[in-house]
C-alpha cells in the first residue's frame, strides 16, 4: 500500500471561456521514503495535481478523481476540517517563492511556532525549543537570534530554509515541494536539493519533487513522473528514463538538456503547450511532435503497459515496435 | 523612527504657512464686510467706519495684515473673535471636545462595523452576502448626509420617540462641564440617567455622521482582502492546516489593514474638520458649526485661526497614520 495514491484525477477550472481542464486523469503514487519528481513544462497541470491533492485549489477548481487516499486516509470524501488536521501536519508542502510564500507582517518565528502549537500543541517554551531545533536542521545560522527575524530581512534562500523548517515541523511524512529552488540562485539551488535529500535521508520521508528542470531530477530524484498539458505521459525509474524514454516528449525533453547538445544551437521543442482553445482532437503532443502520423492526430492514445513507462503514445520511442516501423 | 518623525514634523512647517496664507485670503476674497456685518441694520456713519476700520487694522496694505497674523500666530496668538471678543483658541477648545466626541463614535461606530462586514464579504466574494453589504455600502456611500439625518429623525425621534432629536443632553441635567466630552462629565456628574440621556442624544449623529465612513471602509476592507486572500503566503497558511478564521483573521486581515488604515485617517481627517451638516441638523455645538456661523458673521481671526487648527489636526492624523503603516507591516518600516 502506496503512502499516496492517485487514481484518474481531474481537476477542472471554471474560467470566463468555459471550462478548461489543467489535469487529466493522472494516477499517481508514492510510497513512504520514495523521492518522485515530477516533470513538465509550465501549464502542464504538474503543480494543479499536487495542490488538488493538498485542498489548496480556488473554489473555481473542480476535484474528480476515482481514488484519493493518503497514509489511510480518504482524500475525497473527508471533511475540509479533518483535512486540516492531516495538511500541514503529515502532509506538507513548499512552494516557488519563498520571498512572497511567508508572511511579511510577522516574524518567521512567530510562522514557525503557529504550526507547531496548532498541530502538536507545544507550550511556549517547548515551541522555542522546537523552532531553534528546526532551524539548525536546516542550516539556518544563528538560529535563536534568526528566529525574531522578518521574511523581507532574509534572503531568498533563507527564506526557502524556513519553509522547509515550517513544513518538517510536525515531522510530515510525504512533502511536496513545488519547484523549491526555481527562484534561487544556482549556487544556492544545490545546498536546497542537497537540504531536501538529506532530510529525506533522517526522517524517511516521501518526497515529491515538481520541477521542470530535468538536471534537478538527474540529481535528485528516485522515480520521474512526465506531465504534459494535464496529462501524465511517461513514468519511469530515473535511470532508465534518461536512457531509454518511451515518448517522444521525453525524448525531446532530453535532448534539449544542454549538457546533451551536440550542436551550437540548443535544441528546442517547436511550439507550445496546448491552451484552453486549440486542444488537439488525438495525442495532446502531436503537434509537435516529429513522429506524428494521421493516427497520432486523429485518436487519443492509452497509455501503455508499465514496462513501457505507460507511456501515453501508439509509437513508443526505442522498441522493437518502433524499430520495425 | 525619532529622525522619521522629526524629519516629517520640518515638512509641517511649509504646509503650516500655506495653509495661513490660503485661510487669511479665502476669508477676504468672500464679498461682505465684518464692520457692515457688525453694524447690522442701524448701519454706520462713515466717520466710523473708518475708526473702526483703523481699529481692527483694515486701513493697512493687505501684507502688512498678513504678516502681523503670521507673527501673531507663530507666538501661538490666533486673535480674537470679532463678535465675542474672546481668544480664537479658547473658543475652538470649549467647542472641539464636542467635535471630537461625536466623531470618535462616528469612527468606532464604522470601523466596529465596517471592517467585519469587508472581511466576510470578501471571504464570501460573490455570494449573496457580499452582493447584499456591497449594494448596501453604495447606497450609504451615495446617500445625501442631510436626507439620511432627517429620515432617521422622523422615524426613530418622531415616529418611535427612541431618541431626542437635537442636544447633547436633555435640559433637565445641568452640570459643570469638566472635560467637555459629555460621556463623561455625564457619569462623573453622578446624576441618575444623565449618562444614559447623554448616549441616546449620541445615537442619531453618529450613525448619520458613521454611514459614510462606514461605507468606504467596507469596501476599501473587502477589496484589499481580495487581493491579500490571493497571495502566495495566504497559501502558505492553508497548507499549514490553519482554519479559515485565523487565516482569514490574522494572516490575512494584518496585511490588508494598510489600505484600510489609510481610509480610516483620511475618514478621520474629514469628521474632525467637523461634520458640518451632522451637527448643524442636530444642533451639535462643535467646530463645524462654529466655522459654519462664523463665514457668515465674516469673522476673520475664527474662520483663519478655525481652519488652521483643523489643517494642524488632519496633519496629526496623517503622520499618525504613517507611522501605523510601520507598525502593521514591518516591511514598510522607516529606518
Amino acid at each position: 500500500m502506496s503512502l499516496l495514491r492517485i487514481r484518474n484525477l481531474s481537476v477542472d477550472f471554471a474560467t470566463a471561456s468555459g471550462q478548461f481542464r489543467a489535469v487529466d486523469a493522472v494516477d499517481q503514487d508514492v510510497d513512504t521514503g520514495e523521492i518522485l519528481a515530477i516533470v513538465g513544462e509550465s501549464g502542464s497541470g504538474k503543480s494543479v495535481s499536487m495542490l488538488a491533492m493538498m485542498g489548496l485549489l480556488p473554489w473555481t477548481a473542480t476535484v474528480t478523481a476515482d481514488e484519493m487516499t493518503f497514509d489511510g486516509h480518504n482524500l475525497l470524501t473527508m471533511s475540509s476540517a479533518e483535512r486540516r488536521k492531516i495538511v500541514g501536519n503529515d502532509l506538507a508542502m513548499i512552494f516557488q517563492e519563498p520571498m512572497s510564500s511567508l508572511n511579511p507582517c510577522f516574524t518567521v518565528g512567530w510562522q514557525i511556532k503557529e504550526a507547531l502549537r496548532i498541530h502538536l500543541g507545544l507550550g511556549r517554551a517547548e515551541r522555542q525549543t522546537r523552532a531553534v531545533e528546526l532551524f539548525e536542521q536546516v542550516g539556518i545560522p544563528d538560529p535563536a537570534k534568526r528566529l525574531s527575524a522578518f521574511p523581507h530581512q532574509l534572503s531568498g534562500g533563507m527564506n526557502q530554509r524556513v519553509m522547509i523548517a515550517m513544513a518538517i515541523a510536525c515531522k510530515p511524512k510525504l512533502l511536496i515541494a513545488d519547484e523549491p529552488t526555481t527562484a534561487l540562485d544556482v549556487t544556492i539551488q544545490a545546498q536546497i536539493l542537497d537540504l531536501l535529500a538529506s532530510l529525506r535521508e533522517e526522517t524517511g520521508m516521501g518526497l515529491v519533487l515538481i520541477t521542470h528542470d530535468m538536471g534537478v531530477v538527474a540529481e535528485t530524484a528516485e522515480r520521474v513522473s512526465v506531465q504534459y498539458a494535464g496529462q501524465k505521459i511517461e513514468e519511469q525509474a530515473v535511470e532508465p528514463l534518461f536512457k531509454t524514454p518511451y515518448h517522444p516528449y521525453t525524448s525531446a525533453l532530453l535532448d534539449a538538456l544542454p549538457e546533451r547538445a551536440t550542436e551550437r544551437l540548443l535544441p528546442t521543442i517547436p511550439g507550445v503547450v496546448p491552451g484552453q482553445f486549440d486542444r488537439p482532437a488525438g495525442c495532446l503532443f502531436s503537434p509537435r511532435c516529429k513522429f506524428a502520423d494521421a493516427t497520432c492526430k486523429s485518436t487519443a492514445p492509452k497509455p501503455c503497459s508499465a514496462e513501457l513507462g505507460h507511456a501515453r503514445c501508439h509509437y513508443p520511442l526505442n522498441t522493437d515496435q518502433r524499430i520495425a516501423s | 523612527m525619532l529622525n522619521y518623525v522629526l524629519s516629517r514634523l520640518l515638512t509641517f512647517i511649509p504646509t503650516f504657512i500655506g495653509v495661513t496664507l490660503i485661510s487669511f485670503a479665502f476669508i477676504r476674497v468672500l464679498p461682505g464686510d465684518p464692520i457692515i456685518v457688525m453694524a447690522g441694520e442701524r448701519g454706520l456713519t462713515k466717520e466710523r467706519y473708518a475708526e473702526l476700520e483703523a481699529q481692527f487694522g483694515f486701513d493697512r496694505p493687505i501684507y502688512t495684515q498678513f504678516w502681523e497674523y503670521l507673527t501673531g500666530v507663530m507666538q501661538g496668538d490666533l486673535g480674537n473673535s470679532f463678535v465675542t471678543k474672546r481668544p480664537v483658541w479658547d473658543e475652538f477648545f470649549t467647542l472641539f471636545p464636542a467635535t471630537l466626541e461625536l466623531s470618535a463614535c462616528a469612527m468606532i461606530f464604522a470601523v466596529v462595523l465596517g471592517l467585519p462586514a469587508g472581511v466576510i464579504a470578501a471571504v464570501n466574494r460573490g455570494k449573496f452576502f457580499d452582493r447584499a453589504l456591497m449594494s448596501t455600502a453604495l447606497i450609504g456611500y451615495s446617500m445625501p448626509i442631510f436626507w439620511w439625518a432627517l429620515l432617521l429623525i422622523i422615524v426613530f425621534s418622531g415616529n418611535l420617540q427612541w431618541t431626542p432629536v437635537s442636544g447633547r443632553i436633555s435640559l433637565v441635567y445641568y452640570f459643570q462641564d469638566a472635560t467637555g466630552f459629555m460621556l463623561i462629565d455625564s457619569l462623573a456628574s453622578g446624576q441618575k440617567g444623565a449618562f444614559a440621556s447623554a448616549v441616546s442624544h449620541l445615537v442619531l449623529p453618529t450613525i448619520v455622521l458613521g454611514t459614510i465612513p462606514l461605507a468606504v471602509i467596507a469596501r476599501q476592507t473587502r477589496s484589499a482582502m481580495l487581493e491579500v486572500l490571493g497571495e502566495d503566503y495566504i497559501r502558505t497558511a492553508r497548507a499549514k492546516g490553519l482554519s479559515p478564521g485565523r487565516i482569514n483573521g490574522i494572516h490575512a486581515l494584518r496585511n490588508a489593514l494598510i489600505p484600510v488604515i489609510t481610509v480610516i485617517g483620511l475618514s478621520v481627517g474629514t469628521l474632525l474638520a467637523g461634520a458640518i451638516l451632522t451637527e448643524t441638523i442636530f444642533s451639535w455645538p462643535g467646530i463645524g458649526k462654529w466655522m459654519v456661523d462664523s463665514i457668515f458673521r465674516r469673522d476673520y481671526p475664527v474662520v483663519q485661526g478655525g481652519l488652521l487648527l483643523i489643517a494642524v489636526m488632519v496633519m496629526v492624523v496623517n503622520l499618525t497614520v504613517d507611522m501605523l503603516y510601520g507598525v502593521i507591516n514591518p516591511k514598510i518600516r522607516k529606518r
